[in-house]
């Protein structure tokens, strides 16, 4: 009952939505790990109360399907069944490699990555499967994947986006912002904070290290209609703890 | 003047002239370049939307399929940002690489629409970051300039690649001349932006409302300035005139869900220098009594002790008053002397106009 209600905090400020097409991007760094994000969307997509018509594909740079199925069992979620029943389509893409001068060609890498994306989701249409998220964990390993091309992992993600708009879809992207700190102009990470909808920053405290909280949330969602119509975007800033089962949201000062 | 701006593109260039360009720039604290982008496609194409007018939109689909990687072209094209009342017709584009080809069928494009009517078009384009992912700037540059120069007879709306808008070509019996485009400032290398500009008639820049200054500020303080400049910022649009002279506008924008209001400046230079005090819980400012007091106060070497009012030093003073004052101060002194034994520190200002605790050093006029 506690982490149901606190998780919510995460929910209302994320206004999770398959009806229409959102992009979401959640940014994370080495000193507060945003990873529980794509975790908490992951679990929330897979039980939709219209979980027949509910799908996951889910793009594996970073992690094999073991490490996802161990941590979801943790949070109540079993992602074998799904597995077994095609609602959760697991493409493992640790050893991808894009060939080299990729960019001009239309074969091989990410090009026919994103066609059997496409036959994937076609296929799902058919079944009446309408509320599909598409997840990519993570973009800077795709970026080495794709041999440090960012125009072509960003021509991968305009294709991405094409789909969410012709298929109604989700797409979640996990990127590390201080990956880019040495950049003074960091393309890949400013031109997915342009695509996105809904902007995480998983940041750490601006006081340091604490025991009881390991972060704070910042979630950006542009496009939500408020009430008289006056502001388009909504932002929510609340503290989090990682827990073993769950994860605590609360607002600064609120935890007792 | 977001209208002067339609306007000056509405009416166009004159003979034998390049056509008026606009530029919309934008940066990731204020993404509001569509908004702005569409507010003018908008005012651009009333008349086209309202039916009024025998006009035509022409897309170039440079959105659905770039680089030719899709199988099968599947799929409607998504042009929410409009009412499809008026016929529109699309065509696919997918070599946004080949910026020759890209050039032709805007022109193939404008051509064929300028054979149904007076032949007046205008090119919008959205946007020319996505152009500049995919070919260089000197191609891109040509590109622009070619339509500039093309434009006293052809006016195409291209819709590049990442918006939801496809290409258009609005055409309009009002004889519109133009060209405007969007672009993202943190994208691009400062040339990059400068050769842009440099083609450009007007240029429209959106800035946050608030600089937010990082370092002294608190998480809840730069959320609270997140969340304004979430919803408001600033337009400024500089004009450069045929005579060469520059202008240079300012206004508000405001986001609401109809769309995008433009109002005048209004003066928030104090919620500003409120901004830039650090904000700390005890007050930094004086009030008007402690500055009244404040100035009231005698510093201790100012006065003479015994009430007499302070000598101001004239340097032209002739020798007969110095002495005068000399034996009074001598007397003084005597006095003193025989009282009390204290000491005593006469001193001569200046000039009334040297404030205490002046900054100057007083050995700046030395020259050594």
């Amino acid at each position: 009952m506690d982490h149901h209600r606190s998780s919510t905090l995460l929910d209302e400020a994320l206004a999770l939505d398959w009806t229409q097409p959102r992009v979401i991007v959640i940014e994370d760094c080495v000193e507060t790990n945003g990873a529980f994000v794509l975790h908490h969307v992951l679990k929330r997509s897979l039980a939709l109360h219209t979980s027949s018509t509910s799908a996951v594909i889910f793009l594996a740079f970073s992690q094999p399907f073991s490490h996802y199925d161990r941590i979801l069992r943790k949070l109540g979620c079993n992602l074998v069944t799904p597995k077994d029943n095609k609602r959760f389509v697991f493409f493992n893409l640790l050893t991808l490699e894009c060939p080299d001068g990729d960019e001009g060609k239309t074969s091989g890498g990410l090009p026919s990555l994103y066609r059997e994306i496409q036959k994937v989701i076609i296929a799902l249409h058919e079944e009446n499967r309408k509320s599909i998220t598409i997840m990519i964990d993570d973009i800077s390993l795709m970026e080495v994947a794709a041999n440090g091309s960012t125009n072509h992992v960003l021509d991968f993600l305009h294709y991405c986006h094409t789909l969410t708009l012709e298929f109604g879809c989700l797409l979640v992207t996990v990127n590390h912002g201080d990956i880019y700190s040495s950049m003074e102009r960091p393309a890949l990470l400013l031109q997915m904070e342009y695509l996105a909808d809904i902007l995480i920053k998983a940041e750490p405290l601006s006081t340091g290290l604490a025991t009881d909280v390991h972060g704070q949330l910042t979630v950006l969602n542009k496009g939500i209609c408020e009430g008289q119509g006056n502001s388009r975007n909504r932002t929510h800033n609340f503290h989090f703890k990682v827990k073993e089962n769950s994860v605590e949201c609360f607002y600064p000062g609120t935890r007792t | 003047m977001a209208e002067s701006i339609c306007r000056n593109l509405r009416d166009g260039a004159l003979e034998g002239e390049h056509a008026p360009a606009l530029s919309i720039k934008d940066s990731i604290a204020t993404p509001f370049g569509s908004d702005v982008f569409n507010y003018v496609l908008t005012k651009l194409s009333s008349n086209i939307l309202a039916g009024k007018s025998q006009s035509k939109i022409s897309i170039l689909d440079c959105y659905t399929d770039p680089l030719g990687w899709k199988d099968s072209l599947k799929g409607p094209l998504d042009t929410e940002n409009f009412s499809l009342k008026d016929p529109i017709e699309a065509v696919l584009f997918r070599h946004v690489r080949n910026l020759d080809l890209l050039l032709s069928a805007i022109i193939e494009m404008g051509e064929a629409l300028a054979r149904q009517g007076k032949g007046r078009f205008s090119v919008s384009i959205d946007s020319v970051t996505e152009m500049l992912r995919h070919a260089s700037l000197s191609s891109v540059a040509n590109l622009l300039s070619k339509v500039r120069s093309h434009a006293s007879r052809l006016k195409i709306a291209i819709n590049g690649v990442i918006c939801k808008l496809d290409i258009k070509k609005v055409y309009d019996q009002n004889r519109i001349s133009s060209t405007f485009w969007l672009l993202h400032s943190d994208l691009h290398e400062i040339r990059a932006i400068a050769a842009l500009e440099y083609l450009s008639s007007m240029v429209g820049s959106l800035e946050p409302m608030n600089l937010s200054l990082n370092g002294q500020r608190g998480d809840l303080e730069k959320l609270s300035l997140l969340e304004q400049n979430s919803r408001k910022g600033k337009f400024h649009v500089r004009f450069k005139r045929r005579n060469g002279r520059v202008r240079v506008m300012c206004e508000d924008f405001h986001i609401k869900q109809s769309g995008i209001n433009f109002t005048p400046v209004s003066s928030e230079e104090g919620i500003i220098n409120q901004g830039l005090l650090p904000k700390v819980q005890f007050n930094l400012q004086l009030s008007e009594k402690e500055r009244i007091d404040r100035a009231k106060v005698v510093l201790p070497f100012e006065h003479q002790g015994n009430g007499e009012p302070m000598h101001i030093y004239d340097g032209r003073r002739s020798l007969s008053e110095g002495k005068d004052e000399k034996a009074s101060v001598l007397s003084e002194n005597l006095q003193t002397n025989e009282n009390s034994g204290k000491g005593e520190i006469i001193y001569f200002r200046d000039s009334d106009d040297e404030m205490p605790d002046s900054d100057e050093d007083p050995d700046d006029d030395l020259d050594i």
